[in-house]
């Protein structure tokens, strides 16, 4: 019989701080400028220069601990990390090793299989390095260049303990981190811009063994989507090794999206011998209860507390809550409406329906459209009170959301209000009665669906505005008696 | 006397007098660098530039308190588009495009920089004999080194080459090349005065600090150069003083410690009974003067020559030939332009440096080397804090010995000692600063270190002032 | 002790090339450097915590303000070779 193996994946996660500027100098952290025009003498490591910290990427790191059910240091420091490449301008990284902002938390995720708890090893700080572009292919290239404006950017790397058991877990982890990031609003996590970067340990072990298997480790995995196909990728690659009586070689393997495979990267890489020792430029840091409280009050609800809350407090499903809580902005504006409006049911599939496939359209995010929290309240409460029909409410809704009128005024500019006066309607069904006699012979035959026909005829005659379900009662009245 | 050998409060009152002008200084200082360069050699580049823009801006900064004074920067600080060399290869064509803030503190003062000053390869060194360029040479006897590794400086000041000079010192490299050269060099505090811009050697031994002909200047630099600097981030906020303030003669009831591990070392009998006999004016003038019982200094050097070097490898990587400096013409791919453009960049003291630092810190010998240095280091900054408890001030002397002859030394081991007295001081991160004391039989200066706790600038400046004095030798010039 | 082979590997680990004459010269200079530095472990440091700061200090921190950066043909003045504004260096691989 075959072995059976499980699969044991670690991340560790590059977060980029979306501070206004750099972790040791007052360059702007913008992206895309110029090359080389968000650099000085600190940041391009000129001899003589000094890092001094900017204390806005310790508050975030802290707040990043506390949102991560971390232990905050209360004694920290920065150290070395030595090694030379052209993109890192001191050769050295100054990082954090032995002593990070915060360590030992965990955070929960939830796959088809169910709720899990993926600890996390530590949170610390370093500096981001520049960007090397290769002259032509990196084969073949005849030159590097260099632009140093990532330079210092702060980032946090966060590393998970080996908890995950499959690419899907990996997944839904790295979602779980960004949206956590974009709640606390500390980084753009923008995947394709590299603001948020993902690199994983991947092994494989005989069920029930207690001892790791060797690992490789896995780089450049640059969208969500290749997380999951690299690390399904080499869970395969090392199955079918083992399998075949082979053994994992431990090595830093990169993820090629074109070729849609992992690429050993072994003898290209120099080896690991950082030589960290504490960074003397720079003295340490002491983060007390006050400030840690000062940081906690900055947490807005996470995510996760907000999905159960959605679902045990205002009665949404799952799929509901999972999609308006799963981007930050989304929930916000939920939330907003529900201030002045209280069905969330109902507000629910407006915003996962006409909004979401407005702004999907228009590629905007909720807050950049023209329909307001309150302007939505009241449109729905039009719907609610027979002023506009549902159907009706689609229009008004876009309209709203091209122009940014509130729907009153656009209700009463275009006329669309809901036509429920009786003596208003008596001449127009009346009339239908009048031109579609065999839909009428129908009706009092006994065929019910000839009625729907009727009503259609009425509401495309009065252009959508007629009330339906009145419209239906007058047929009914006048039909079958 | 000669305008050259004027301090700068004797050149600071005849501009008050109306009987020198800025002009007039600054050109008798040109004239002094012409005369002498050829033969003492202290500067890898006179910035007539920088002079004549500190000239030209005397009239706004007529207040400040060095206007219109002739200043040395050793070459190791940064100053906006001048060549910043460290005396290495590696630097030979780099001009920073900022100032260091001790610079920028000099030229806010008004003060009119001659040039900078020829040195030890990045620092490294006793003798300023590891500079890429050329050997300096000692003003009182060619033949001899003005020692190291601010040595440029040094001479500067003693061949009147300039009034006063900054230099640097990381184990002793102010404080041995002014006993060497018979001037006045001041270690400050660590943290005292601003590193920004001073090109990093071993960041956590490294201090800026001036090297004058007379205690008074050094008080006067201190008023400089000291302070608070935000961007650095081992700057002292709030300690800083007027240290002419310090300027009295009085020792009386001042304790003074006198350390017998210092003085059972092996080193000149000359030196010894020197120091020894400065002591005893001291002890006259009232200072009360007790031996006292320090840890071995050679744990210090043992130390020092694990720190300082696992420091500098890290600091001294940035030298890749990617960004600036030199870049070796033989490379075909980045990893070799690396090694070659660092192996005919560097000097072969800095590549040894290099190589025990990296070796120090790597994988095994962490704990073993750097670690273990590290609380060395504590037992001896705690050692140093005991003495302070009941001393004010603690007298060894600068240096083993007088200034070596030029090449006499090339066993690097028999080099390190030479730092023996300093070294320990740098450990502990406290001030001191060597006084001349005296001459040998060769009329060679001696110096004699005074050392006190943190932030003890002050005290070390009464006591110096009141020795310097007592001793009466301050006007004594080297001739050249 | 030191010997040739710790010798290359450090000089690789710092990105320096030596000769073989250097390799035989460094390994018996800094073996006797080390022999001297090995006296420290005379002194008993069990109990004892490691001096990186010797004036101890804390939280030193800068506000979260862009100060201007060095205009751009500043950064690039002392590149040893530049284009279209990014420091040029030789291919990352090598044939």
């Amino acid at each position: 019989m075959s072995t059976k193996y499980e699969t044991v994946i670690g991340l560790e996660v590059h977060v980029q701080l979306n501070t206004e500027s750099k972790i040791f100098c007052g360059c702007s952290t913008e992206f895309g400028k110029e090359p080389n025009e968000n650099t000085c003498p600190v940041c391009l490591g000129l001899p003589g220069t000094l890092p001094v910290l900017n204390k806005k990427v310790v508050d975030y790191a802290i707040m990043a601990g506390l949102a991560l059910n971390c232990e905050i240091a209360e004694y920290s420091k920065f150290d070395r990390k030595n090694y030379f490449y052209p993109d890192l301008p001191k050769a050295y990284q100054i990082s954090q090793f032995d002593l990070p902002v915060a360590e030992n938390g965990r955070i929960e995720i939830e796959t088809d299989e169910g709720i899990f708890n993926i600890g996390v090893t530590r949170v610390h700080l370093e500096e981001d390095a520049g960007k090397l572009i290769h002259e032509g292919s990196i084969d073949k290239s005849k030159g590097s260049l260099v632009d140093y404006n990532r330079t210092g950017v702060p980032l946090i790397e966060i590393v998970s303990e080996p908890d995950m058991r499959t690419p899907a877990q990996a997944k839904a982890y790295l979602t779980e981190l960004k949206m956590i990031m974009e709640y606390l609003d500390i980084s753009d996590c923008n995947m394709e811009e590299g603001s948020l970067r993902c690199d994983a340990n991947v092994s494989l072990r005989p069920v029930g063994q207690e001892e790791f298997g060797t690992k490789a480790e896995l780089k450049n995995m640059n969208s969500f989507s290749a997380v999951e196909k690299g690390l399904e990728y080499e869970v395969k690659r090392q199955r079918q090794l083992l399998e075949e009586g082979g053994e994992v070689v431990q090595e830093t393997r990169t993820w090629d999206e074109s070729l849609n495979k992992t690429i050993s990267m072994r003898g290209k890489e120099e080896a690991h011998d950082y030589r960290y020792f504490p960074e003397p430029d720079l003295v340490p840091l002491e983060i007390n209860e006050a400030w840690k409280e000062e940081m906690r009050k900055e947490i807005p609800e996470l995510p996760r507390e907000k999905y159960k809350r959605f679902v045990s407090e205002l009665g949404l499903p799952e799929y509901d809550a999972g999609v308006l809580t799963g981007d930050k902005d989304m929930a916000v504006f939920f939330e907003e409406v529900l201030k002045d409006y209280d069905d969330p049911k109902n507000l629910s599939n407006w915003m996962m329906g006409e909004f979401l496939r407005l702004l999907n359209e228009n590629n905007h995010s909720p807050f950049d459209s023209g329909v307001t929290p309150l302007n939505l309240a009241r449109m729905l409460k039009l719907i609610d009170e027979d002023v506009i029909s549902g159907k009706i409410a689609k229009e008004v809704f876009e309209k709203m959301y091209n122009s940014g009128s509130d729907p009153e005024t656009i209700v009463e500019e275009e006329g669309l209000k809901q036509i429920s006066d009786e003596d208003e309607l008596e001449n127009i069904v009346d009339g239908i009665i009048a031109e579609n006699s065999d839909a009428v012979e129908d009706v009092q035959n006994g065929k019910d669906r000839a009625i729907g026909f009727l009503v259609g005829q009425v509401m495309k005659e009065t252009r959508g505005k007629a009330n339906p379900g009145l419209v239906n009662q007058m047929l009914r009245d006048k039909l079958m008696d | 006397m000669n305008i050259y050998d004027l301090t700068i409060h004797e050149l600071k009152d005849k501009i008050a007098a109306g009987e020198l002008t800025p002009a007039e200084i600054k050109n008798a200082y040109s004239d002094r660098i012409n005369e002498v360069e050829d033969s003492v050699k202290s500067y890898i580049t006179v910035t007539d530039q920088l002079a004549d823009q500190g000239l030209a801006a005397y009239e706004k900064k007529k207040d400040g308190l060095l206007a219109g004074i002739p200043i040395a920067v050793k070459d190791n600080m940064s100053t906006d588009g001048i060549k910043t060399s460290c005396a290495s290869k590696m630097l030979e064509n780099y001009k920073p495009p900022y100032d260091a803030t001790a610079v920028e503190k000099l030229s806010e003062a008004g003060a009119v920089i001659m040039g900078k000053t020829n040195m030890d390869e990045f620092a490294m060194g006793s003798s300023t004999e590891n500079s890429a360029f050329f050997n300096t040479h000692n003003p009182w006897n060619l033949n001899h080194a003005p020692g190291g590794s601010s040595g440029g400086s040094a001479a500067a000041v003693a061949a009147g080459e300039c009034a006063a000079a900054l230099g640097s010192d990381t184990g002793g490299s102010i404080r041995q090349p002014a006993a060497y050269c018979g001037v006045v060099g001041l270690k400050p505090t660590y943290g005292m005065v601003s590193r920004y811009g001073l090109v990093a050697f071993a960041s956590s031994l490294d201090q800026i600090g001036p090297i004058t002909k007379d205690v008074e200047d050094s008080a006067i630099m201190m008023n400089v150069i000291a302070g608070h600097d935000p961007k650095d981030s081992t700057s002292i906020e709030g300690k800083k003083e007027d240290y002419t303030e310090y300027l009295k003669e009085d020792v009386s009831g001042m304790k003074i410690g006198i350390p017998e591990e210092y003085f059972n070392l092996d080193f000149d009998k000359e030196v010894k009974e020197s120091v020894m006999a400065a002591v005893e004016k001291l002890k006259e003038a009232g200072a009360e003067v007790e031996t006292v019982h320090m840890t071995d200094a050679s744990y210090a050097l043992a130390a020092y020559y694990v720190i300082a070097p696992a420091e500098a490898s890290s600091n001294l990587a940035r030298y890749d030939g990617v960004r600036y400096g030199l870049r070796s013409e033989h490379a075909s791919d980045v990893s070799e332009m690396f090694t070659n453009t660092r192996h005919e960049g560097f000097g072969d003291e800095v590549k040894r440096r290099i190589m025990i630092g990296t070796y120090a810190l790597s994988s095994g010998y962490y704990d073993a080397y750097y670690l273990k240095a590290q609380k060395v280091r504590t037992l001896i900054k705690d050692d140093f804090d005991r003495i302070f408890n009941d001393f004010d001030l603690i007298v060894t002397p600068t240096a083993p010995t007088t200034a070596i002859e030029l090449g006499s030394k090339s066993d690097p081991l028999e080099m390190y000692y030479t730092d023996i007295f300093t070294v320990p001081i740098n450990i502990a991160g406290v001030p001191a600063m060597s006084v001349p004391c005296g001459f040998d039989s060769n009329q060679m200066p001696i110096g004699l270190q005074l050392i006190g706790p943190h932030f003890g600038e002050g005290k070390i400046i009464q006591a110096a002032y009141t020795l310097e004095k007592l001793l009466n030798i301050k006007d004594k010039r080297a001739e050249l | 002790m030191i010997d040739k082979k710790d010798v290359e590997y450090a000089a690789g680990l710092a990105q320096l090339k030596l000769d073989e004459e250097e390799k035989e010269k460094y390994t018996e200079q800094i073996g006797e450097i080390l022999d001297y530095v090995d006296k420290l472990s005379e002194l008993d440091t069990d109990d004892v915590v490691p001096t990186a700061y010797t004036v101890p200090m804390k939280n030193v921190l800068r506000k979260d303000e862009v100060q201007e950066s060095l205009p751009r043909e500043k950064s690039l003045a002392n590149a040893p070779d530049e284009k279209d504004g990014q420091f040029r260096a030789p291919k990352i691989m090598s044939d």
